[in-house]
């Protein structure tokens, strides 16, 4: 066993790091080091750098286009990017659909999709829950009905993050109304543009619009869109979510998240609280270079991954918790311009105050978004402890 | 010993419940918020009209002669309805200061009009460096003639735009964060001198930031002793403190019964999510949280007017530390259990959260109020 890096992955980190400091925008890593929304232009012009030096599909195996970064490489690239205020990659294509469509879709599918999530060219979102199925996936009622070479959907998704910026939606969509719930489900890419698709804006607490609702009226989907069998998309699902849950931790941020605390405040007790993040977030990292270490010996990811989830969320709102604690009374003032626009305007307190609150209050999603605490720890509970 | 309120203390619990319910339903206080003011004249006039304004002062001074029970109990209501109308900075914080320090000439200028409802105030304390340190005052009171001239800035001034005059605590001498040297002065809001960079808040207030450019007063806008204000803010801060406690009782009711009611009737999994003893064990939780903040809030108030400052302030401490602990995890578990809704701006739930969260950072947070009380109770 040995922590260390070799020369070689050492190379490997500084040419990340070279990477990112020469095509990394200054402004967007201002806004990723002051904590500030970004624009989708934020994310797609640097997505679009890492695509063209074949890093964007990181994850991916060389035979679909990715780098064939071994675990070491993984971890060193998430890291350094993350250190370097690089914004996080938008998950949806990369890490979502993507490996859903090499590992189920036709030589055809991977020819025509692949390489716009590879590129960036596509940005795609995640059409899963809808008002009556959050925890309750399988609950999900939006209708897809075959009319000769076509679905015709009917329905309504919510909580779709970055909708409104989104070229293509991936869906699971009902095809079997008698079957059993997690039965007769179809797993289904729609384009944004086809006619019938609405989306509307859902504004969040702390004034930011990134979720909407998605909905369908009689659109016209190609049955060439489906992914794998009819009735058979929870396959597909499900494959998906494991995919989310590892990395949704967000370990690298919250290094660096960590880091700029200690900067901030003098206070004894304050800092105690500081070392106590900080020691948190060094074991799930470790605990989360043990599963990435299973896996480098072929391993698949295990429930496990679930306590990574949960623990990862916590430690991020802890993180926004304690940065608002330093800024004190300063976190009153809402300056949404400060947060959301391009802006000359001055904070009416200091520097790293605006975003302290805001940041707090929209950390609360982490335990709620890509399953709940509750169900990640039904999930252990049931897979791992037999309860 | 009786903790039960009198009659006329149910009479005034009953229209404010009254007051909230017909002025505060949660889409009403959307439009309230987004005024320019950020808060209603006839709101006003009626929280007037009704005797609130008035109620805790003294007969002498032009009130009704009630006290620190009779403000728990309006606060604990415009906590529930997420009040918008400054309460605190004109009648407990601006309003309690000059009744206690004024002298006769003032009361009769200020107080008496307050009490009708024709004048606002706002308490300016906070500088950027200040944090939650009430003698870290660097703003300047020179002497100029027989009156003042006042340079430096103030932060994070509730109701500010809208107050008639805005009490200021300035050094008049000693060094920044001595207690002692500060002074208060009573300054127009209009002052020439005074300007003002007005913004909302968090939870939808309304606060400025003040730069004092030369502004002169004249010595009868001294309030109290010079030199020996800090006695009095410090106090007047401790009656804030049980204030918000009050409101932040209001709020955690309001919260969990929302909760409470969203977990009964939400349903996934073909059974309300309240039927998960997850959700039950947290619900209880909140329940207990709400029910020990009440009782810290009632303890606080009751002692709020002991003769020993040391029982005083450890009543406040203690009570700010059980409001910062409670209303964190009621408005926490709150946005948790309503899931994604819990972090939209559509529900109330989220409002309330925010405002708990602001409660907990003002006039010093839990860590702050642990800090002092366990301080004091060393001391003793
Ligand atoms: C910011 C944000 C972004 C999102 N982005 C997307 C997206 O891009 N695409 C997408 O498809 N979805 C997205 N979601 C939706 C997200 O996956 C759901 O919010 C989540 O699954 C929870 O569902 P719900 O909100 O309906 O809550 P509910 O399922 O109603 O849950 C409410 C509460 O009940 C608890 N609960 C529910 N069932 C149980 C149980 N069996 N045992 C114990 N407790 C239980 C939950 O843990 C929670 O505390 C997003 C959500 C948020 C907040
Ligand atoms: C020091 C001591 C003195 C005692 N003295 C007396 C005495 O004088 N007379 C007498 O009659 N008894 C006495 N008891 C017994 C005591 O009342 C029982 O221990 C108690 O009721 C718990 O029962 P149990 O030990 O069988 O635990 P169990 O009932 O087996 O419980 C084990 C665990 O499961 C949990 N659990 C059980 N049911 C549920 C549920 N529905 N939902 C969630 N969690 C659940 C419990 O909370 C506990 O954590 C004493 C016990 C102790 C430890």
């Amino acid at each position: 066993m040995d922590l260390s890096l070799k020369p070689e992955h050492q190379a490997f980190a500084d040419e990340v790091r070279a990477f990112a400091r020469e095509n990394l925008s200054p402004a967007t890593r201002a806004k990723t080091l002051s904590g500030r929304h970004y624009d989708k232009d934020d994310h797609v012009v640097w997505q679009k750098a890492l695509g063209r030096k074949g890093w964007l599909a990181y994850t991916w195996p060389r035979k679909y286009g990715g780098p064939g970064f071994d675990v070491t490489q993984r971890f060193l690239f998430e890291n350094v990017l993350a250190e370097e205020g690089a914004p996080r990659i938008i998950p949806f294509g990369v890490k979502m659909v993507g490996p859903v469509i090499y590992t189920f879709g036709s030589d055809e599918q991977k020819e025509r999709f692949l390489p716009g999530i590879r590129s960036s060219e596509v940005a795609w979102c995640q059409g899963y829950s809808e008002p009556g199925a959050g925890s309750d996936l399988a609950n999900l009622r939006t209708r897809a009905e075959r009319d000769g070479d076509h679905y015709v959907v009917n329905g309504q998704k919510t909580w779709t993050s970055y909708a409104h910026w989104g070229d293509w939606i991936f869906c699971l969509v009902r095809t079997d109304a008698k079957a059993k719930p997690q039965e007769g489900i179809s797993f289904l890419l729609i384009d944004m543009k086809t006619p019938g698709v609405t989306v509307r804006p859902i504004l969040m607490l702390d004034g930011a619009h990134a979720v909407n609702d998605v909905f369908f009226d009689n659109v016209k989907v190609p049955v060439a869109n489906r992914i794998g069998k009819e009735n058979e998309g929870w396959t597909c699902a499900k494959f998906l979510l494991a995919n989310e849950r590892l990395g949704i931790a967000e370990v690298p941020a919250s290094k660096r998240g960590v880091r700029s605390l200690w900067e901030l405040n003098d206070d004894p007790a304050l800092k105690e609280k500081i070392a106590d993040v900080d020691l948190q977030v060094q074991a799930l990292e470790m605990s989360e270079l043990r599963a990435l270490s299973t896996m480098a010996l072929g391993g698949a990811p295990g429930p496990e991954v679930s306590t990574l989830k949960v623990r990862g969320s916590e430690i991020q709102q802890r993180i926004a918790e304690l940065a608002m604690e330093a800024v004190g009374e300063y976190a009153a003032p809402y300056q949404p311009d400060l947060l959301f626009r391009e802006t000359n305007e001055t904070p009416v307190g200091p520097d790293h105050a605006p975003p302290a609150a805001p940041r707090y209050f929209n950390m609360r999603k982490t335990s709620i978004y890509g399953g709940s605490t509750e169900i990640q720890k039904n999930i252990v509970s049931k897979a791992i402890l037999g309860l | 010993m009786d903790l039960s309120l009198s009659d006329e203390q149910k009479q005034l619990q009953d229209a404010a419940e009254r007051f909230v319910r017909d002025k505060y339903a949660f889409e009403n206080r959307r439009k309230i918020a987004a005024t320019d003011k950020g808060w209603l004249a006839e709101n006003w006039a009626q929280m007037a009209e009704l005797g609130w304004l008035g109620m805790s002062f003294s007969e002498e001074d032009g009130g009704y002669g009630g006290g620190s029970i009779e403000t728990m109990i309006v606060m604990e209501q415009f906590g529930k309805g997420l009040v918008l109308e400054p309460f605190l900075p004109t009648v407990v914080l601006g309003g309690g200061m000059i009744a206690r320090a004024g002298s006769k000439a003032q009361k009769e200028a200020l107080l008496a009009p307050m009490i009708e409802g024709k004048k606002q105030f706002a308490f300016a304390w906070l500088e950027r460096q200040s944090r939650y340190n009430l003698a870290d005052v660097s703003l300047k009171a020179e002497k100029s003639g027989s009156g003042y001239t006042l340079s430096g800035h103030k932060g994070v001034v509730y109701n500010a735009a809208s107050a008639d005059n805005i009490v200021v605590l300035a050094r008049t001498a000693g060094a920044a964060r001595e207690e002692k040297g500060l002074t208060l002065f009573l300054v127009d809001g209009k002052a020439k001198g005074l300007s003002r960079r007005d913004y909302p808040t968090q939870d939808s207030l309304r606060a400025s930031e003040l730069t004092f450019d030369k502004v002169s007063v004249g010595a009868d806008a001294v309030l109290g002793k010079v030199d020996g204000a800090f006695p009095v803010v410090e106090e007047a801060v401790d009656r804030a403190i049980v204030a918000l406690c009050a409101e932040a009782t209001g709020c955690m009711d309001a919260i969990n019964a929302a909760t409470l009611e969203y977990i009964k009737t939400r349903k996934q999994f073909g059974v309300p999510i309240g039927k998960f003893q997850v959700l039950q064990h947290r619900m209880v939780d909140c329940f207990t949280n709400a029910q020990e903040a009440r009782s810290m809030t009632l303890m606080a108030t009751l002692k709020i007017d002991d003769e020993d400052s040391v029982v005083r302030r450890k009543a406040a401490s203690g009570a700010k530390v059980q409001i910062g602990k409670s209303g964190k995890f009621c408005g926490q578990s709150a946005v948790q259990m309503h899931g994604g809704m819990g972090v939209t701006d559509e529900l109330s739930v989220s409002h309330y959260f925010k405002r708990l969260t602001m409660i907990d950072l003002m006039f010093g947070n839990q860590q702050h109020h642990l800090t002092r009380y366990s301080n004091l109770a060393m001391a003793a």
